[in-house]
């Protein structure tokens, strides 16, 4: 099929970038949306043009590298699908796709469609994590956790750390990437000790870094490509309350 | 040269405790004047970095991606081993120890490999500490799977996601040492010099990826923990950055590459769709604990759909071939199983390169319900990839390069021949063999980086004085030349080829002629061929832009003329193994059926290879192996 692209292009932080248009042809259903792009840059190179820059790596969804906003979503809106794991069979010839980098003040541009995202590691760095030291550690079995309990921990920490949920917010929240952490924590009886001090922690550097705030628009459990609930966030509430309550 | 491991001696289960206490350490006051590099922040390079950082020593960390949790570690899915005997089905260090020699076709050394048991259990202790939310029973405990071939369950999980939770949990542990102030952390940061000064590794030079400034970093000793390199077949089941670049500018320093020719082909992969294809997906190995595998009996059957072959015109293969083992026969005979369907023209797909996996049966047995329970989020992704529903239809699966047995040589402390480099995780050879089981991998990394290099680091530190060489020394200051000679060397080619097209020309050699079988004729050929596309890369390749900048096709170029270079010395190593074992199958060695015939009189040795300049034969040094605790055997799975 024949599609064409619009693509955003930004030289560097400072530039102001702008839409390009760029032609895409005989591009193949089973080819990924980021193959497509490869295919792009391929020509782009044969015809002399600075093939186009965005991050990736994994390709299988895993590893929350790649990131685009396509047609203005996140990941393209495709329901609990990451862009490197987005075919083209979803498109049809003919199509105009607009691509642009993730949207946030948190995350400025880098190049076309890469951003800085050191924003979301900064989060992690306040917090999230249990003080444990390596080795000196009881038996993995001496403290049984219910399979409620486990399962919960393990929704929450299925979490990809994309940013799609920033890039999906209207107030481009970190909220749903924080409760994530903030929740698989709490649950577990070797977080459950620094609970007070990560979720306020991780919340103060939240805001630190620029997020905004949640006004319940949820679009960022629509835009997550695991799912990840807001369910969580309602935990990190509850959570936060008890920590400065108390 | 005949190299030493330097392994203790004595009964083998005192090896490791007593090796500890034997060691020297580094006085805590100390630790902080002591700066360590570790290149890379997978699981060896995350837990490296962050038990180091902890234990007072100034770490810097390194890693190509934007974060430090993004390292292909992320996308293991199966599990990881212990041998912790939960279960209470007869599992134990012992066990373990040798499922893990026997797996390894008997090319690993003992120790090490007995160390590796040892620790599997504080393993699993310490990531149930972090917080890694491992699969339960309803009373709590932690569950276990049998994984890969092995007759006890010892395989613990976070669902498919297993990889993920590890590489989170080491990624806290980092994350609180960078906040503690002990770990610098350098992302979008790639390595491509080793800096060597008077014998002794002193320190790396870096490409900034956003700016593409060349900068150097001293340390008192240098960690790469770089991962594998089955990038070199250009599809493969790891990530898009993945390299051999950090391991290769080592060798090319001196650092000798053992085994190259030992890597695995995983036999439950995607199978490729067309020329457009950027890399392969795994489907977990645990998928074929409930699957069959079969192709058609005849050839005029393979483009009927497949409910259309009636049971007696299918073929399952493994099931003939290994009745006892069956559709769980280990990695590389699956494999080998599966291409032979195929070359005898009873393939099924997109260019007959493919065979089924068939649930039917266990859709039968226990319902679609379970199935969906035990592999949802798997067939999930197949449908995603392949727009088929698995339920209905099998699955079409096919081998796919995936992981690399070989790497730097190491001795028992994870040190190479240059002292103070150490290896760890997958880069380094040390205890797979020829072959590496199911979830054995994810444990190493995490035992070299969490419990081996601690202490092993100290003793070697423990010798030397902190500081004496910086970047001060004009060492560095050629490498930083050397580097950007290289880079304007890359950039002002200006030719016709992307560098992709390159990649995707070697990667098709080397699965060819010196993948999943290879004989001596197709070796030669591929000896033939790499130096031409490696000449031709360096007259006319394109590589678009300018140093000083973001830019990918630079990036991309360093590291496929390194694969260049790097895939003849593999390449090498293929055709001087005059044997089959594990993962290197030689079609002249093998018996009347097709198994894979050892050779232990001749072949018993690590073979590690001095690299002397591209072109150039590269010499070889042999580390032979003993065996005390085992018994040499032949591996069968009939
Ligand atoms: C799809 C898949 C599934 C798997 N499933 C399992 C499983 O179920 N069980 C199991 O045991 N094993 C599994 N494995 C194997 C296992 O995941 C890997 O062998 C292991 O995670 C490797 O860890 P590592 O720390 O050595 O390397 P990696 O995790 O690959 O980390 C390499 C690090 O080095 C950095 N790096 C590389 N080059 C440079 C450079 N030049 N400069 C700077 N930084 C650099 C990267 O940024 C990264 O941080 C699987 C592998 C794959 C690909
Ligand atoms: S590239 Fe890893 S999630 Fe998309």
């Amino acid at each position: 099929m024949d599609l064409t692209l619009h693509v955003w292009r930004q030289s560097g932080p400072k530039d102001k970038g702008q839409l390009e248009t760029y032609p895409a042809k005989g591009i193949s259903p089973d080819m990924s949306f980021l193959e497509m792009l490869d295919e792009v840059n391929e020509q782009l190179i044969k015809t002399g043009k600075t093939p186009i820059v965005f991050d990736h790596d994994c390709r299988e969804g895993i590893c929350g590298t790649c990131s685009q906003t396509i047609n203005g979503k996140a990941h393209g809106g495709q329901d609990r699908t990451t862009v490197c794991q987005l075919h083209m069979r979803s498109f049809k010839d003919g199509d105009e796709i607009f691509i642009e980098p993730w949207r946030a003040r948190a995350f400025p541009v880098i190049k076309d469609l890469i951003v800085d995202r050191t924003a979301l590691d900064t989060i992690m760095q306040a917090g999230g994590y249990v003080s444990c030291h390596t080795g000196g550690i009881p038996d993995g079995n001496a403290h049984p956790i219910g399979k409620p309990v486990a399962d919960y921990a393990m929704d929450a920490a299925e979490c990809i750390g994309c940013g799609a949920c920033v890039a999906g917010c209207p107030n481009s929240s970190a909220m749903l990437y924080t409760s994530a952490k903030v929740a698989q924590l709490a649950v577990l009886p070797q977080g459950k000790h620094e609970a007070k001090a990560r979720v306020k922690n991780m919340t103060d550097a939240l805001q630190a870094e620029g997020f905004g705030n949640c006004t319940n628009h949820l679009e960022c459990e629509a835009s997550c490509p695991k799912g990840i609930s807001v369910k969580f966030i309602a935990k990190l509430n509850r959570e936060y309350m008890k920590a400065v309550v108390s | 040269m005949i190299l030493d491991g330097k392994t203790p001696t004595g009964p083998i289960e005192k090896t490791w405790d007593k090796h500890r206490f034997d060691m020297k350490l580094v006085n805590p006051s100390n630790k902080r004047k002591f700066k360590v590099l570790v290149v890379g922040t997978g699981l060896a390079g995350g837990a490296a970095a962050a038990s180091l950082g902890e234990l007072g020593y100034n770490v810097e960390a390194f890693c190509y991606q934007d974060s430090s949790r993004r390292a292909h570690s992320i996308a293991a899915q199966g599990g990881i081993n212990a041998a912790k005997n939960y279960p209470n089905d007869g599992d134990s260090i012992y066990r373990l120890f040798y499922d893990t020699i026997k797996g390894g076709d008997f090319r690993a050394r003992e120790a090490d490999v007995w160390r590796l048991a040892q620790v599997s259990n504080n393993i699993i202790d310490q990531c149930v500490a972090q917080g890694v939310p491992f699969a339960r029973d309803y009373a709590g405990y932690l569950d276990n799977r049998s994984f890969g071939g092995a007759q006890v369950s010892r395989t613990f999980y976070a669902r498919g996601q297993t990889g993920q939770q590890l590489l989170l949990g080491a990624y806290s542990a980092l994350s609180r040492q960078v906040k503690a102030g002990t770990v610098k952390m350098y992302e979008r940061t790639e390595m491509v010099d080793l800096v060597v000064v008077d014998g002794v590794a002193k320190g790396i030079t870096c490409r900034n990826m956003i700016t593409g400034e060349i900068k150097s970093y001293w340390g008192d000793a240098v960690c790469l923990a770089t991962g594998g390199y089955v990038n070199v077949f250009y599809l493969s089941t790891n990530a898009m950055g993945c390299s051999v670049t950090a391991a290769w500018k080592a060798a090319q320093k001196g650092a000798y590459f053992a085994n190259p020719c030992y890597t695995q082909i995983h036999p439950t992969c995607i199978p490729q769709t067309g020329d457009h294809q950027s890399k392969l997906t795994l489907m977990s190995e645990s998928l074929r604990n409930d699957g069959r595998c079969w192709a058609p009996k005849n050839k005029e059957d393979c483009d009927k759909a497949p409910g259309d072959i009636p049971e007696e015109d299918r073929d399952y293969y493994l099931e003939r071939k290994y009745p006892s083992f069956g559709n769980l026969a280990p990695r590389d005979i699956a494999s080998r199983a599966a291409k032979e369907q195929c070359d005898d023209e009873r393939g099924v797909g997109p260019g007959k390169r493919g065979v089924y996996l068939d649930y039917a049966t266990a859709i039968e047995r226990v319902g679609e319900h379970t199935i969906k329970e035990r592999y949802g989020n798997l067939f999930e992704m197949y449908e995603k990839i392949t727009d088929e529903n698995a339920y209905k239809r099998p699955m079409r699966i096919y081998p796919a390069p995936h992981y690399s047995m070989g790497g730097l040589w190491v001795d028992y402390n994870l040190m190479s021949n240059i002292p103070g480099l150490f290896v760890l995780g997958e880069a380094n050879f040390s205890v797979h063999g020829a072959n590496r089981l199911g979830a054995s991998a994810l444990m190493q990394g995490l035992a070299d980086g969490y419990f081996v290099i601690p202490y092993t680091i100290a003793g070697y530190l423990a010798t030397v004085t902190p500081g004496t060489v910086t970047d001060e020394h004009p060492a560095f200051k050629e490498s930083k030349e050397q580097v950007q000679a290289q880079t304007d060397k890359l950039l002002n080619i200006k030719g016709k080829k992307t560098v992709s097209e390159f990649h995707r020309e070697l990667g098709k050699v080397m699965w060819e002629d010196v993948g999943m079988a290879r004989s001596e004729s197709s070796l030669k050929n591929a000896l033939q061929r790499i130096p031409e596309i490696r000449d031709e890369f360096w007259k006319n390749v394109n590589v678009t832009g300018s140093g000083a900048e973001l830019n990918q096709q630079l990036e991309n170029a360093g590291r496929v003329s390194d694969f260049l270079e790097f895939a003849e010395v593999f390449t090498i190593d293929a055709l001087h193994r005059e044997e089959s074992c594990g993962g290197h199958f030689r079609t002249e060695h093998q018996t009347d059926d097709g198994e894979a015939m050892r050779d232990d009189e001749n072949f018993a040795y690590v073979a590690a290879w001095e690299f002397k300049g591209a072109g150039k034969a590269p010499e070889l040094h042999k580390e032979p192996l003993k065996f005390d605790n085992v018994k040499l055997a032949v591996r069968s799975y009939k």
